[in-house]
């Protein structure tokens, strides 16, 4: 949607500094790193895996520079209060879809920003079931996660200070947990209607914890509930990797490269990881180092791997297994919608204040694996008009007319697991984009259990829709969100393609930190989990540093 | 339709602690935005203008909406939106194959250009394309309602929505930053959002 003349033309974080997000032309400084030195760590990404990880390693010592194809931006100043302007934040190169659900990207689940996808995300911070770490074993169903979910639960904690949090004081699902950093948000009226509809069917709601301010913090003041969370924050409210854990990495010491485009990842003879490829204002270069991470989540991580292929690995990297690109999970987000009489206006406020993760923890009724949660909406004009133009398939005045009734509608909208399939996966196109590499195809079709998930989630939906009084009720039967898997992790070489620790099985100093590494998704946002894997893997690789096993 | 509220203008608020600067800036620069003329040929602008007008009807006593010009913009970028159907071309290929199609099915059905057709029979050519029902050869390998539903609506539409009037027809409160919203309830608003409630009262008056 943008017009290319939004995008800078330079790039910002060079000469010793980096754009100081807090502060309007402001500059904040940034450690350098030639491309001749071998830094121990080339992140490629700085969403919610390598933004979180550089931080955590630069704090750990290590020297660092994180490289990521989009802008540096400054969002007191950058962001407009506009759809189409913000598309800006977008990963818009194109990608080939295909198969029975061709997915859309773009918008919903993809970040092209330095602090990737978590610039726009709608900042709901869940943590994941326990028994999903062990879904195969305890479960049923998927591949189990080779880590403990007790370990998970410290890193979530703390994941949710870095990003204080705003939730309930008690959380109505799963083990104890601490109580959330900052106070819950209150609730405005789509929420409301969300706690109403679940206290009629007799299920529990919460207040959703939420990764924007409810009190100030540091430069960054409390959200004014402007409502445009997901086309990105102007007022830094959100806590996103752009104005958490990237000011922390840079007072460490990381070099962050903005429109810097990872093209290839270099191999030596002896099968090792010796730097990256890059492009940035306008010639290609060469970053040495000792490691390399990929974090360019689920379809550029296995685009940048399979796009790296040589002679001793002709597949492409990390790929022995055959996995990468393979077990592509997005999330169901189906969604109902009615009419009220009141004026919701949900406009107003985060889009997804109040949800339910009933669904998540109950199992009992289902004929399907897996979980869903829902949650609250609040959609903006663009977004809105698209999904009552495909969803209804109106068009005209009569869509003209359903958009001016959009302050009485309402809607509940489901994020629900998607069982990982070898078939649903990232290949190479036969087209190049405009750096000359090989752009990504997307084969993504439902199976039996999405089908089967929704045939209860949609109706569920509606009855807790009607249960406050909302008419005119109709389904959107068509969006999905997220996207992870690609390369999973596990504890078998031949069935995995990192261990436990975001490390390759097959190139040791090559690793993979982002929602790749997913081996199943859940029924829950999955950023918490990417920047707590992340947390994990710097600790992890902090105590094999000492060792002297990196 | 009677407008829902007649007295209310997003832009009124341009000046207001409601809108920044950037966004001050990018507003005022796309609502004057007139239609180039080096994206697509004359033939195809004159079907495009025809096709906008009948997926987003211009709203009544409000300054018209430029979908059309905003959407020539976006053709004339490089950029897509991410993701595209394996059975469309790039988006300013496909946007160009299918007002070529348009137009022939006008030419097969009624002997007479797309945009000199009246308004029904404009309508009865797009639902064709829209059930994939429309056979032209000037269609090639791409499906019509493909090209419908994944490129045709929703281009339109985000063009069309991203306009003022269009989000004072709504009552959608608009820019909102640096200030944003204090009360949050159903049925309460603040001052400086819309007041459905008053001008429908007036209206009846």
């Amino acid at each position: 949607m943008s017009s290319g003349a939004v995008m800078p033309l330079e790039p910002r974080a060079k000469d010793g500094r980096a754009p100081d997000v807090f502060v309007p032309g402001g500059w904040t400084p940034m450690g350098e790193h030639r491309d001749t030195e071998a830094v121990d760590f080339a992140i490629v990404g700085t969403g919610a895996g390598g933004g979180t990880l550089a931080c955590r390693l630069a704090e750990a010592g290590f020297s660092v520079v994180a490289f990521d194809a989009g802008a540096y931006w400054r969002p007191l100043e950058d962001f407009a209060s506009d759809e189409r302007h913000q598309s800006k934040l977008y990963w818009n190169d194109d990608r080939i879809v295909e198969g029975a659900n061709p997915l859309k990207l773009g918008a919903n689940n993809s970040g092209k920003s330095v602090g990737g996808s978590t610039v726009h995300y709608a900042m709901v911070a869940l943590r994941f079931r326990p028994e999903w770490f062990k879904s195969r074993s305890l479960l049923g169903y998927g591949a189990d996660w080779p880590i403990d979910w007790r370990e998970m639960w410290s890193y979530y904690a703390e994941v949710e200070q870095a990003l204080a949090i705003a939730g309930p004081v008690t959380y109505p699902w799963g083990p104890k947990r601490p109580r959330y950093p900052r106070r819950a948000h209150p609730l405005n009226a789509p929420a409301a209607l969300l706690a109403r509809g679940a206290e009629a069917l007799g299920i529990g709601w919460s207040e959703t914890p939420i990764a924007t301010l409810s009190s100030p913090r540091g430069k960054a003041r409390p959200c004014v509930y402007r409502g445009m969370c997901t086309i990105g924050c102007s007022t830094n409210a959100k806590q996103s990797v752009l104005n958490t854990w990237l000011p922390r990495a840079l007072a460490a010491g990381a070099e962050i490269r903005d429109l810097a485009m990872v093209g290839r990842v270099e191999t030596d003879a002896r099968g090792m990881a010796t730097g990256v490829h890059y492009q940035r204002g306008g010639e290609w270069r060469f970053q040495r180092a000792r490691n390399v991470v990929v974090a360019g989540y689920a379809i550029e991580t296995p685009r940048l791997l399979l796009n790296s292929a040589s002679p001793l690995f002709p597949d492409g990297l990390a790929n022995s297994s055959g996995l990468v690109g393979r077990n592509l999970m997005v999330q169901l987000n189906q969604a109902v919608w009615g009419q009220m009489e009141q004026e919701v206006r949900s406009y107003k406020a985060p889009p997804s204040l109040a949800l339910t993760e009933h669904w998540n923890y109950e199992d009992r009724g289902k004929d399907y694996h897996g979980g869903w949660c829902y949650m609250s909406q609040g959609p903006l004009p663009i977004g809105w008009a698209q999904t009552v133009a495909g969803g209804r398939r109106m068009w005209g005045q009569s869509l003209v007319d359903e958009m001016n009734r959009a302050n009485h509608s309402v809607g509940l909208k489901m994020v629900g697991e998607v069982m990982p399939s070898p078939d649903n996966r990232v290949t190479l196109a036969n087209e190049v984009d405009a750096y000359g590499l090989p752009i990504p195809r997307i084969s993504f079709s439902y199976g039996d259990n999405e089908h089967a998930m929704l045939a209860h989630a949609l109706p569920f939906m509606e009855q807790a829709l009607e249960a406050v009084g909302a008419h005119e009720l109709w389904r959107e039967e068509e969006d999905t969100c997220h996207l992870n898997g690609t390369a999973r992790m596990g504890d078998d070489p031949a069935t995995s393609v990192v261990n436990a620790d975001c490390r390759s099985w097959d190139i040791p100093n090559l690793w993979i930190c982002d929602g790749s590494v997913f081996p199943t998704v859940g029924g829950a946002n999955p950023s918490l989990t990417i920047q707590a894997i992340a947390c994990r893997t710097a600790d992890r690789i902090a105590a094999m540093g000492k060792r002297g096993e990196l | 339709m009677v407008d829902r509220f007649p007295g209310y203008d997003v832009l009124a608020k341009a000046d207001s602690e409601s809108w920044d600067a950037i966004t001050r800036r990018i507003v005022a620069e796309r609502i004057v935005l007139t239609e180039r003329g080096d994206v697509l040929s004359d033939r195809q602008r004159l079907t495009l203008r025809a096709v906008v007008d009948r997926i987003t009807p211009q709203p009544p006593g409000r300054p018209p909406i430029n979908a059309t010009a905003l959407l020539l913009e976006r053709m004339a970028g490089a950029d897509g939106e991410g993701f595209r159907h394996h059975r469309l071309p790039p988006l300013r290929a496909a946007w160009s194959r299918g007002l070529d199609a348009l137009e022939a099915e006008a030419c097969a059905h009624h002997g007479r250009a797309f945009d000199t057709l009246d308004g029904d029979a404009q309508d009865r050519l797009l639902r064709l394309a829209e059930a994939g029902e429309a056979s032209d050869p000037a269609w090639g390998d791409m499906p019509p309602a493909i090209f419908f539903s994944w490129r045709l609506v929703p281009d339109v539409v985000a063009a069309y929505w991203s306009h003022p009037s269009a989000w004072s027809a709504m009552g959608f409160g608009g820019p909102a930053s640096p200030r944003g919203y204090v009360r949050l309830d159903a049925d309460r608003r603040d001052p400086w959002e819309s007041s459905e409630y008053v001008e429908r009262r007036g209206h009846a008056a």
